[in-house]
């Protein structure tokens, strides 16, 4: 077999990915009561979230400014883009398990590229829950808010939500990658994930300065709807930066998940002189 | 072995074993600090909005997000307790084993679990709070009687967050598969304890009903307690009585399930 | 084709950082394996053995690229394992006895249609693999049953199938009989034997047990901290240290030590009674001489195991 060229592995990959995946729908499939209880629990949690932002605001009319419709559109791209990553590679952070117990080992044993391997490791349909949950509040958002709808504006509904998981993506990878190096830390991602679409929900004018250039300058977790979404709303963002950032989600995105495979590289290369 | 000391022994092998995941607990305090401070900044925009809301200011506001934080580990209100272990040991029937130990399931599992919260308490919950504190202007009661009351509030919180996972890890004996039960628990825990939201902020029927509920008993009593909110007295004698009613709930139920497995033969 | 797998002066160093004291931490290396050298031609069975933490699965893990080597050149097939991952996976098959890779709630065969599209084993060779291995390894009543349904033994023999459908060449065995009973173990061994007489697949066995290399290698490696300290015939091995197999007898009810010609009791415990004798002599006269004096109730024998005789050779060497 020729070595893999780098779309050759991309194809690899994706098929792999797709294999594994497959696996996974069909072992859950052999409880399927469980599957439906999850599935919907899944929804639930998401959906009691939401509830608490709706409890706030039956106290208040506005929070940072923004009244419930906008802090809804914010809420729903998030969790729309966080679900579909979560949905997609959201098992990622099971590494450090797997490394302890060895079961990694039987992954690069197979010939196929280990991180679709692991990406593709406890696929579970029931995660569809958050990302519906999350639509329906972006939908519901999207007849209450009051945009004027630009082509632009419009363009970069799609956009923003396609970049948003891109990042999310990078996150969880390069999650993962840093549990290479400490396996018990899972938790670490955690702050950074389901942290991550958590602040995300809530509009940056909530928060302090130095947190929003953090998250716009450091871990650029703002391009997933914030910088973007304050725009169709045509709001200004808290930082004073130029609109056209605006449109900056997708390089951010491809920035994001090329450093998150280097740091994977390193990860991995790190597992395989070092065994532990 | 007295059973006082064995229970002892049981607790002090509950707080070491989790004591030896050290990068665990690193990892757990910087998560618990990165989501106070997302709440922080939100209820501090509630607090802007309506100062007062709830009957709280805004120092007392952000006392309590840091109290939850400290909290979440310690009464596994997000799951992590005993219950993951339990319920996988009557799904493969281990449990049988621990049937036949001369000690009692429920105090075994019990003491075990507060030696667990007992550690997470002080390695999971202390630091966020902390870091809380010296970053924001926190509600804390100069005199040592309020903590001291509040501890002890804490203390009966732990049984009743004890008492309701062990009736959702008894559900194992009657479900194959324990999974959506605990999801729905943590749910229900999440909500209804205060996690998110006061439960002095909730509105109407909803606020009056989450009130009188279990969960009501983890997080908001000792709260209450330690931002000057309720009296020690009454708020004790509530968590007592949920914790008995669901201590005694757990017998009933462990019994019953004590005998299906008998019956099955162990 | 001499060298199948050849590793010449092979190390590997991991650093192991010690707490020494509340935050400072030391550094220490430690060499797991040590300018290790030996070669395997195709189609040899080999047994790799030695005491836990000898470097037995650091080799393993070397040969299969899972870990890359510190120091020295390794071949297997031809092809450098840690660069070339991947391409080595399609000619080596893999069992680690306690780690399954089969799919725990899915159908047997589901892992293998897995396997079939993952290595891309064309059609016509994957369904000949496939009836080849149901039928050697009895599993055509498994097929259908969930694996977590099966047996340790019933199991293991379906891991063994899994990994050779891709028909690798070389095959590595990870204590393959562990936990197994005797008629699961014979199973596994005959199947093997099989495998490497008729198909000449080159298999690498790791195990605690003796009688599996008694039984199937002609060759057996011995390793510890690191290096290799025994290369040969297991009967080689065998004189190196003369070993005792146990004999152990329960009785009725608590006795003093029993007495038999030939062996002796080494460990009482209440009605239970071991006794060692010679590995090179039959159980039964001895059997036979229990049983018409002493009131019986059960008797297995075990086996000298491999760190007895490893132990016994170092001994050995110490003496001379």
């Amino acid at each position: 077999m020729a070595p893999w060229t780098r779309r050759g592995r991309l194809a690899e990959g994706l098929r792999t990915y797709r294999l594994v995946a497959g696996m996974w729908v069909r072992s859950t499939m052999a409880y399927r009561a469980s599957f439906a209880m999850t599935a919907f629990g899944n929804f639930a949690a998401t959906f009691l979230d939401f509830a608490a932002i709706m409890l706030m605001f039956s106290r208040v009319d506005a929070l940072g400014g923004y009244p419930l419709s906008e802090v809804a559109f914010l809420y729903g791209l998030s969790a729309v883009s966080f679900g579909l990553t979560d949905l997609g590679i959201g098992s990622m952070d099971r590494l450090g398990r797997r490394v302890r117990d060895g079961t990694l080992d039987t992954l690069l044993v197979r010939p196929a590229p280990v991180l679709a391997q692991v990406a593709a490791d406890r696929f579970a349909l029931r995660r569809l829950g958050r990302v519906t949950q999350g639509a329906l509040v972006l939908g519901w958002s999207l007849t209450r808010v009051d945009i004027d709808w630009t082509a632009d504006r419009l363009l970069l509904m799609p956009v923003m939500v396609v970049s948003g998981c891109g990042i999310f993506c990078a996150v969880f990878v390069a999650g993962a990658a840093f549990q290479f190096v400490a396996q018990d830390a899972s938790e670490v991602q955690n702050a950074f994930t389901y942290g991550g679409t958590t602040l995300l929900q809530y509009p940056p004018t909530v928060f302090a300065k130095e947190l929003v250039r953090g998250v716009t300058f450091v871990l650029p977790l703002a391009f997933v709807n914030w910088l973007p979404a304050t725009y169709v709303l045509g709001r200004p963002y808290p930082l004073g930066l130029p609109r056209w950032l605006a449109w900056a989600p997708p390089l951010v995105a491809v920035g994001c998940c090329a450093l998150a495979g280097l740091a994977w590289r390193a990860g991995l290369r790190s597992y395989r002189s070092t065994g532990s | 072995m007295g059973a006082g000391r064995l229970y002892a022994a049981v607790a002090a092998g509950g707080f070491r074993r989790y004591a030896t995941y050290r990068a665990a607990t690193a990892a757990g305090v910087f998560t618990n600090t990165v989501f106070g401070l997302i709440l922080v900044y939100t209820y501090r925009a509630l607090w802007d909005e309506k100062p007062h809301l709830g009957g709280y200011d805004q120092a007392q506001a952000m006392t309590y997000v840091w109290l939850g934080q400290a909290f979440l580990s310690t009464l596994a209100i997000g799951g992590g307790g005993f219950e993951d272990e339990l319920m996988e040991r009557i799904r493969t029937g281990d449990v049988a084993i621990d049937l036949y130990r001369p000690a009692d399931l429920q105090l075994w599992w019990l003491a075990a679990d507060l030696g667990r919260a007992f550690f997470q308490f002080l390695g999971r919950g202390l630091i966020p709070f902390v870091f809380g504190a010296l970053c924001f202007p926190l509600y804390l009661p100069a005199d040592a009687g309020t903590w001291v009351a509040f501890l002890v509030a804490v203390a009966l919180a732990m049984l009743v967050g004890f008492g309701i996972r062990y009736l959702v890890a008894l559900s194992a004996f009657w479900l194959l598969d324990g999974t959506g039960v605990m999801q729905m628990a943590w749910l229900a825990g999440f909500f209804c304890s205060g996690m998110l939201l006061p439960l002095n902020v909730f509105p109407g029927t909803l606020g009056e009903v989450v009130r009188v509920l279990p969960w009501s008993s983890l997080l908001q009593a000792p709260a209450d307690i330690l931002l000057g909110h309720g009296d020690p007295l009454p708020t004790y004698l509530r968590q007592a009585a949920w914790a008995a009613a669901l201590l005694g709930a757990g017998r009933l139920v462990q019994s019953a399930a004590t005998r299906r497995v008998v019956v099955q033969g162990g | 084709m001499g060298e199948f797998i050849a590793l010449e002066q092979v190390e590997k160093v991991f650093e192991v950082r010690r707490k020494a004291g509340f935050l400072r931490r030391e550094r220490r290396e430690v060499r797991a394996v040590d300018s290790l050298s030996f070669t395997v031609a195709r189609g040899e069975m080999v047994g790799y053995i030695g005491p836990n933490g000898a470097g037995k699965s650091t080799t393993i893990k070397m040969l299969t690229g899972i870990l890359t080597p510190s120091g020295g050149r390794l071949r297997v097939a031809g092809i450098d394992p840690a660069r070339e991952r991947a391409r080595l996976a399609h000619r080596i098959g893999v069992v680690f006895g306690q780690r399954t890779t089969l799919w725990w709630d899915l159908p047997l065969i589901d892992s293998y249609r897995l396997a079939h599209r993952m290595y891309r084993i064309p059609d016509a060779r994957y369904r000949e693999n496939l009836g080849r291995l149901v039928e050697l390894l009895e599993l055509g009543e498994l097929l259908d049953v969930p694996v977590r349904q099966l047996s340790l033994g019933q199991r293991m023999r379906g891991d063994i199938a899994a990994a050779l459908l891709h028909d690798p060449d070389v095959l590595y065995l990870d204590e393959p009989t562990i936990g197994l009973d005797v008629v699961s173990k014979a199973k596994v061994r005959e199947f093997l034997r099989e495998l490497n007489a008729e198909r000449g697949t080159t298999v690498l066995l790791t195990t605690h047990d003796l009688q599996d290399i008694e039984q199937l290698c002609s060759r057996v490696m011995v390793i510890d901290h690191g290096r290799l300290v025994y290369d040969g015939p297991l009967a080689g091995l065998h004189e190196a240290g003369e070993s005792e197999r146990t004999l152990v007898v329960d009785l009725e009810r608590e006795l003093p030590p029993v007495e038999a010609p030939g062996a002796r009791v080494v460990r009482v415990e209440g009605p239970r009674q071991w006794l060692a004798f010679p590995a090179g002599r039959s159980a039964a006269p001895v059997v036979a001489h229990l049983a018409a004096r002493y009131p019986l109730v059960d008797l297995s024998v075990r086996e000298p195991d491999i760190e007895a005789v490893i132990a016994r050779m170092y001994a050995e060497r110490a003496v001379s």
